[in-house]
């Protein structure tokens, strides 16, 4: 009956008309982003994110949340109609969605994927409702030791989960924690790789290079090598799915959510992961697996309604714990804190409006994407007609504003254009940069939490080991690191992540 | 396969670990170590640059058998243009004001690209420039002004 109550509360804090505004504002903003590829949640989050100092922190929250889950909407539009992924998570959607569009069925494809995505966005509500109080009250028993495990945890299944070579993204997460360390240590006071210059003291902001890498790197990249855009259907005719749609769709759904909930749980893996897991899992179940590839209806179904499972599943132990299971996470964590909220397990009972309104807002969000993604799709086709020339500049100039923004200083902007610089280099070495952000984020909390277990344990290092829920960490750490070495998992690993 | 360094990709990519691990560890080298116990500020550098080192070498070892070439085309033109029209943005901001800002960035920024067309760009820039003016400091009330030294600023 708590639970009732605390959604009843929920959806009164989400239903004022401010907070409405904002939710539509996100999930507006979460679709055209998600439909226009080049530019991703973590990109746009990051520009917005200064400015949402003027907002009150339930809207700001909203808002933000609503531009993340909203952009895994929008990229299975991309995906459909144009062979695009509009996201990362949306690649695997291309594979039969696109044939389907070809198929001319692009309107089943598109509301599929829309009636996927909502199934799993209420089911992960009701998750988040369910499990979060009670995890909340679990991590007010972490210690330090406890929180530096869960984010060796999270470190590990980052790089693993990347693609590419492990060690290359073992490598990025060092490089993550070591531009972490930049600016003034917090126990001793000294300043840390800043060269003298003042800006750097209080660290490299994550705006900056979120932005830089993502935003302005993508850019350099995009412009070495464009990309063709051929959009196959004009006008989406018959929205409506057939029966024999929705019961092959049915299964790889609830299945899809339920894989897209476990990834979601899990710090450290993208919702690029989920939908792939899904659709093997899809795949592997058919009857005629053949059928996939060439427009099964069940490689949109599963995997749309997994990322969109995990993109709000995520939201659980960034909540509940206080740490950013993701690099988005921590832009989320970075709003709180730019409203002088500390994130952790205390926010629920002394915010309670803020977490549960969060949590109503996400089912309210999730409606209104089914109806800005589907009744409304004409508007997005047209949306991608605009040529890269025209998007780019655009998105250059927002950018520049939102970085400015930060602190009204221009030294932000040149540390921008050197980490597009850094961030083309990365990506032309095929390093990834997204387990470098999740180090730059965690590695200055991890050493805090290192240096304080150590110091209660007097040095010895066995106390990661000897608390219970420390060792559970370890041992699920160790764990994905055997299984991913294993040769079978490893071929498989190419096959999906490669 | 015989190895070659040119465009190597796995080759440049350790070169690149083992000079930021090297250059970690050379300036975090006078910062108190510490001990296991209580950690001096340069221990967590420290031992951060020596995993940077050793897999930066296990990346190159890596590069010099599998050969694997660098994909894609260069953009010498967007790799210099891009950033420059960021660094330009921000010294117009302290120097200028908003609207010189946008009205340097947006040109400056499209021209990285391989099509320019003038007509279109002049209209990008006004529609971004007012539209972003409206948005960002009449609606949200970032305080810049639209030119310095004029209306009192």
């Amino acid at each position: 009956m708590e639970l009732f109550h605390n959604l009843v509360f929920g959806f009164s804090v989400a239903l004022t008309w401010q907070n409405l505004w904002f939710c539509f504002v996100g999930c507006f903003l979460g679709t055209l982003i998600g439909v226009l590829p080049g530019i991703g949640p973590l990109a746009t989050i990051a520009m917005l994110l200064p400015i949402t100092f003027n907002v009150p922190p339930v809207a700001a929250l909203i808002m933000l949340a609503g531009i993340y889950y909203g952009a895994q909407y929008g990229g299975s539009t991309t995906a459909i109609l144009v062979n695009l992924p509009g996201e990362t998570s949306a690649v695997v959607t291309c594979l039969d969605g696109y044939q389907m569009a070809r198929q001319g069925r692009a309107g089943p494809a598109l509301a599929i994927a829309a009636i996927g995505s909502f199934f799993a966005g209420t089911v992960c509500t009701l998750i988040i409702a369910l499990f979060g109080p009670p995890l909340a009250e679990l991590a007010l028993k972490f210690g330090a030791p406890e929180y530096f495990s869960l984010m060796l945890m999270g470190l590990v299944a980052a790089a693993v989960l990347a693609h590419g070579d492990i060690i290359k993204s073992f490598s990025m997460v060092a490089m993550g924690l070591l531009l972490g360390i930049v600016g003034t240590d917090v126990n001793s006071g000294m300043a840390r790789y800043s060269f003298g210059i003042p800006e750097l003291t209080d660290g490299i902001g994550f705006i900056v290079i979120a932005v830089g890498v993502f935003a302005v790197g993508e850019i350099i990249q995009n412009l070495g090598d464009p990309e063709e855009r051929k959009i196959f259907t004009n006008k989406v005719t018959g929205l409506m799915p057939t029966k024999e749609d929705l019961k092959r769709s049915m299964g790889p759904i609830i299945r899809g959510t339920g894989i897209g909930a476990f990834f979601g749980v899990l710090p450290g893996t993208g919702p690029a992961i989920a939908s792939f897991s899904s659709y093997m899992v899809e795949k592997k179940l058919a009857k005629d697996p053949s059928r996939f590839g060439k427009g099964a209806i069940e490689g949109v179904a599963g995997p749309e309604s997994a990322n969109n499972a995990d993109a709000q599943c995520k939201f659980i132990p960034t909540l509940t714990l206080g740490i950013p299971a993701s690099a988005v996470m921590a832009l989320m964590l970075g709003a709180l804190t730019i409203q002088g909220i500390a994130p952790g397990p205390q926010v629920m009972t002394q915010k309670p409006d803020l977490f549960w309104g969060l949590v109503a807002s996400m089912w309210i969000g999730n409606l209104m994407l089914v109806i800005l993604n589907l009744p409304l799709i004409g508007m997005w086709v047209m949306l991608l007609k605009v040529p890269y020339r025209l998007l780019f500049p655009a998105i250059m100039a927002f950018s520049c504003i939102g970085i400015y923004s930060v602190n009204n200083s221009s030294m932000e902007l040149y540390l921008t254009a050197l980490f597009g610089l850094i961030g083309f280099m990365w990506m032309k070495l095929d390093c990834p940069p997204a387990p470098m952000l999740l180090g730059f984020v965690l590695g200055p909390l991890m050493e805090e939490n290192l240096r304080r277990a150590l110091l209660i344990s007097r040095g010895d290092p066995s106390v990661f080991v000897t608390r219970p829920i420390s060792l559970g960490f370890m041992i699920a750490t160790v764990l994905i690191i055997v299984v991913m070495v294993l040769p079978a998992v490893k071929a498989r690993r190419g096959e999906i992540t490669g | 396969m015989k190895f070659d360094w040119r465009n190597n990709r796995d080759f440049f990519a350790g070169i690149m670990y083992i000079s930021t691990g090297s250059a970690g560890w050379w300036i975090a080298r006078d910062y108190p170590f510490g001990s296991a116990l209580r950690m001096g500020p340069g221990y967590f550098p420290i031992v951060l640059s020596a995993l940077m080192i050793l897999f930066g070498i296990y990346v190159l070892l890596l590069g010099v058998r599998n050969n694997e070439k660098i994909q894609g085309n260069w953009s010498i033109r967007a790799l210099i243009v891009l950033p420059l029209s960021t660094v330009i943005f921000g010294i117009l901001m302290e120097e200028a004001g908003f609207i010189p800002a946008m009205a340097a960035l947006i040109p400056i920024s499209a021209a990285a690209g391989k099509e320019f067309k003038w007509g279109e760009v002049i209209l990008l820039t006004i529609g971004l420039t007012i539209a972003c003016a409206a948005g960002f400091i009449y609606g949200l009330g970032l305080p810049y002004p639209l030119i310095k030294g004029m209306w009192g600023y």
